[in-house]
């Protein structure tokens, strides 16, 4: 896997801010995600109460997790599946390896799923020999250009059709070099085509789950393209992925769910595919898996559980809150080093990954608080980030001109007097100096800030005064 | 894997300030959550008389691109497919389910119609299935997998032709959910789910390639509902 890690944020950044292919594609995408949410709630007049609902069953849920993971693997084995338990990624994998070399698999099939992006499952698969073909587009896109994804649900979204195209001609080299391949439907179409042969070869699909339901023991997975039905239906075993924190009560809750989810998502009423599984095929179908495995991954969720980061198991994994952050639409999702960008994953990611390796992400935010506003179950996204901040500090691993910065700064703030001086004396030399232009290019001590856009120059009072003088 | 289990089960238990399982009361409660379900809130936009209701599931279906084409009865169902293929340019060759509506569709109407009864193949264009039920909210339809409807007919040809007789077509999900429940419970499994229920709203799609929706990426790229109006 090429690319960043998190720990390096700041150096990502600066090359992410760099890349013009990147500034292409997400200037157009910009907007796509966030027009057709607004477009979805704006159709719907339940849309707010819906997501309520939405939030008291996750948090209902996740009160009582042993009893309805319980109740669920109770329903798996009674309709003839099988249930493993994972602590770890690397416990994942070794589960996966195990079922598809107890099949004798040499080609495995996958739908689009972030626990196996989290547990590296492809490298693991391809470690012990074994062909791992990832089926959505986005994600066939960047398999094959051994990239992660940028985002949850469009994993290519930092790419430009040039990109594919170029991506495409490189790998599909039994295909004639000479033929037109510069259109999003040409490229649709090769890939539809060479993704349609692996899905007869596969033994093992694999899939993720957005829902689990221990009412009736089903996983539940939503898809546009139909590779994950596919996938979990042409071959012999079918595996589902999925974190503790997906199960859910009953269909009913399943339900609620589903209608914040793709309207927060895409936009969409609906995904084209809701599919929902339950145990291998029956003794009278005519087709279907012999074989269903689930995989339980915890990986870090149990200890975020009755700490101040429990709202974040909440999260249903729309990806609103990344189209909404004006960060995340600046760096893109590469920036963010792992596999979860954007706003759930600068909270998600400390708590998986530690705050040694990932606590920073928490500071790429300019807390304006559009990720807790569109979130369909409302977690207190910018809150979680203070917490990771604060944890960050107390632990010292911000850098020592950064803490002493804010020393200082808290030393000021907290004498009202000195501070209401200092800044007007600097309002009045700022506002002097930047009379001319009304605007700084570069400013001495902040090449950082200014290395990217202006500094617009005060006009010589601060806020304090010019109100006094108001009223 | 007995103790990763364990492990995980009783980290859940000790986050969130337990030493043991929950209590005997409160299990009951949450039992019968899990077994006997209560709606939640529902969209006002299905309260609606059934006419209606079918025009909405026709009016959702048709903003995600699925076609749509009424035909008075059960007798009509062959002549309009087979205008429909001929729009489209398609073969008359169809790969259908073996279900028991279809079963009874007069199809000797179309004696040039090619008709293959079961799984569909690589090389097939065309599929035929009924629903099982549809949910006008959004305009979906529900396909129950079984002896009667092998569920990648919905999905591998690049056309699918869905005969969709109007009383089925309820107000939302849960409705389908209540039909599930009908099928007579076992003694491990008070819900029967059949292994797959796919809820079909659209023909395929992708915006994976700069956000342009295109149509058909894996599954079928046309989805044609032939909406049967009475019996």
């Amino acid at each position: 896997m090429t690319g960043s890690i998190p720990s390096e944020f700041k150096e990502n950044v600066v090359r992410q801010l760099a890349d013009e292919d990147l500034r292409q594609a997400l200037t157009k995408s910009k907007g796509h995600f966030t027009g057709g949410r607004q477009k979805a709630k704006d159709n719907l007049p339940e849309f707010d109460a819906l997501r309520d609902k939405a939030r008291d069953i996750k948090d209902h849920t996740i009160e009582n997790l042993d009893f309805y993971l319980e109740a669920y693997e109770k329903k798996v084995l009674s309709s003839g599946g099988y249930v493993h338990w994972a602590s770890t990624a690397k416990d994942a994998q070794e589960i996966v390896l195990n079922i598809c070399q107890s099949v004798g698999a040499t080609s495995v099939n996958k739908g689009k799923s972030m626990i196996g992006e989290e547990c590296d499952i492809n490298e693991a698969l391809e470690a012990a020999g074994i062909n791992a073909v990832e089926t959505d587009l986005g994600e066939y896109i960047i398999q094959i250009r051994n990239e992660r994804p940028s985002h949850i649900i469009a994993p290519a979204v930092h790419l430009t059709k040039a990109q594919v195209e170029e991506s495409f001609r490189e790998t599909h080299t039994h295909l004639d070099p000479k033929r037109v391949l510069d259109e999003p439907l040409t490229l649709l179409e090769e890939a539809r085509k060479v993704l349609r042969k692996k899905y007869f070869e596969a033994e093992v699909g694999i899939t993720g789950a957005n829902f689990l339901v221990a009412e009736t023991g089903s996983s539940i997975i939503v898809t546009n393209e139909g590779n994950g039905d596919l996938s979990q239906l042409l071959p012999r075993v079918h595996i589902v992925l999925a974190s503790i924190e997906k199960v859910v009560p009953n269909l009913e809750d399943a339900s609620t769910l589903l209608r914040v989810l793709a309207r927060s998502a895409t936009g969409q009423e609906f995904s084209v595919y809701t599919t929902v599984s339950t145990g291998p095929r029956r003794d009278e179908d005519l087709d279907g898996p012999e074989e269903y495995h689930v995989i339980l991954l915890d990986n870090g969720r149990t200890g975020m559980l009755g700490t101040e980061f429990q709202d974040m198991l909440r999260c249903i994994r729309c990806g609103a809150c990344m189209n909404h952050c004006p960060v995340y639409q600046s760096v893109g999702g590469h920036a963010y080093g792992w596999v979860y960008p954007g706003p759930m994953g600068a909270v998600l990611s400390p708590g998986l990954l530690g705050v040694d390796e990932a606590g920073h992400l928490p500071n790429a935010s300019t807390f304006c608080g559009r990720c807790e506003e569109v979130c369909p179950v409302h977690i207190p996204l910018p809150k979680l980030m203070r917490h990771w901040r604060e944890r960050e500090f107390e632990r010292h691993l911000t850098p020592s001109s950064y803490r002493k910065g804010i020393q200082l700064w808290s030393f000021v703030a907290l004498r009202p007097n000195l501070y209401q001086w200092l800044t007007s004396l600097q309002m009045r030399i700022l506002g002097l100096l930047g009379r001319r232009r009304g605007r700084f290019t570069s400013i001495p001590m902040a090449k950082g800030w200014t290395k990217y856009r202006d500094l617009p120059a005060p006009e010589g009072k601060t806020f304090q005064k010019q109100w006094s003088e108001r009223s | 894997m007995k103790n990763e289990r364990n492990n995980i089960i009783n980290n859940v238990r000790k986050s969130l300030g337990r030493t043991g399982p929950i209590d005997v009361k409160r299990a009951k409660e949450l039992n019968e959550r899990i077994n006997k379900p209560t709606r939640n809130l529902l969209p006002s936009r299905t309260d609606l008389p059934k006419n209606e209701l079918i025009n909405l599931f026709q009016k959702m279906a048709e903003d995600v691109f699925a076609s749509v084409e009424r035909v008075k009865d059960i007798d009509e169902i062959p002549d309009s497919l087979s205008d429909y293929l001929k729009r489209e340019n398609l073969p008359a060759q169809v790969v259908m389910a073996p279900d028991p509506y279809l079963d009874t569709t007069p199809w000797e109407k179309q004696p040039l119609l090619e008709i293959r009864k079961g799984l569909p193949e690589e090389k097939d264009m065309v599929s035929v299935t009924s629903a099982a039920i549809a949910v006008a909210e959004t305009g979906t339809l529900a396909m129950f997998s079984g002896p009667n409807h092998p569920s990648t007919l919905n999905f591998l040809p690049e056309t699918h032709i869905v005969v969709l007789p109007v009383d089925r077509i309820t107000k939302n999900y849960e409705d389908v959910w209540d039909i599930i429940r009908k099928i007579p419970p076992t003694e491990e499994n008070l819900v029967q789910m059949p292994r797959t229920v796919n809820f079909i709203t659209g023909p395929s799609r992708s915006g994976d390639i700069e956000q342009t929706l295109l149509l058909g990426a894996h599954g079928p790229r046309r989805l044609h509902i032939i909406l049967v109006e009475s019996e």
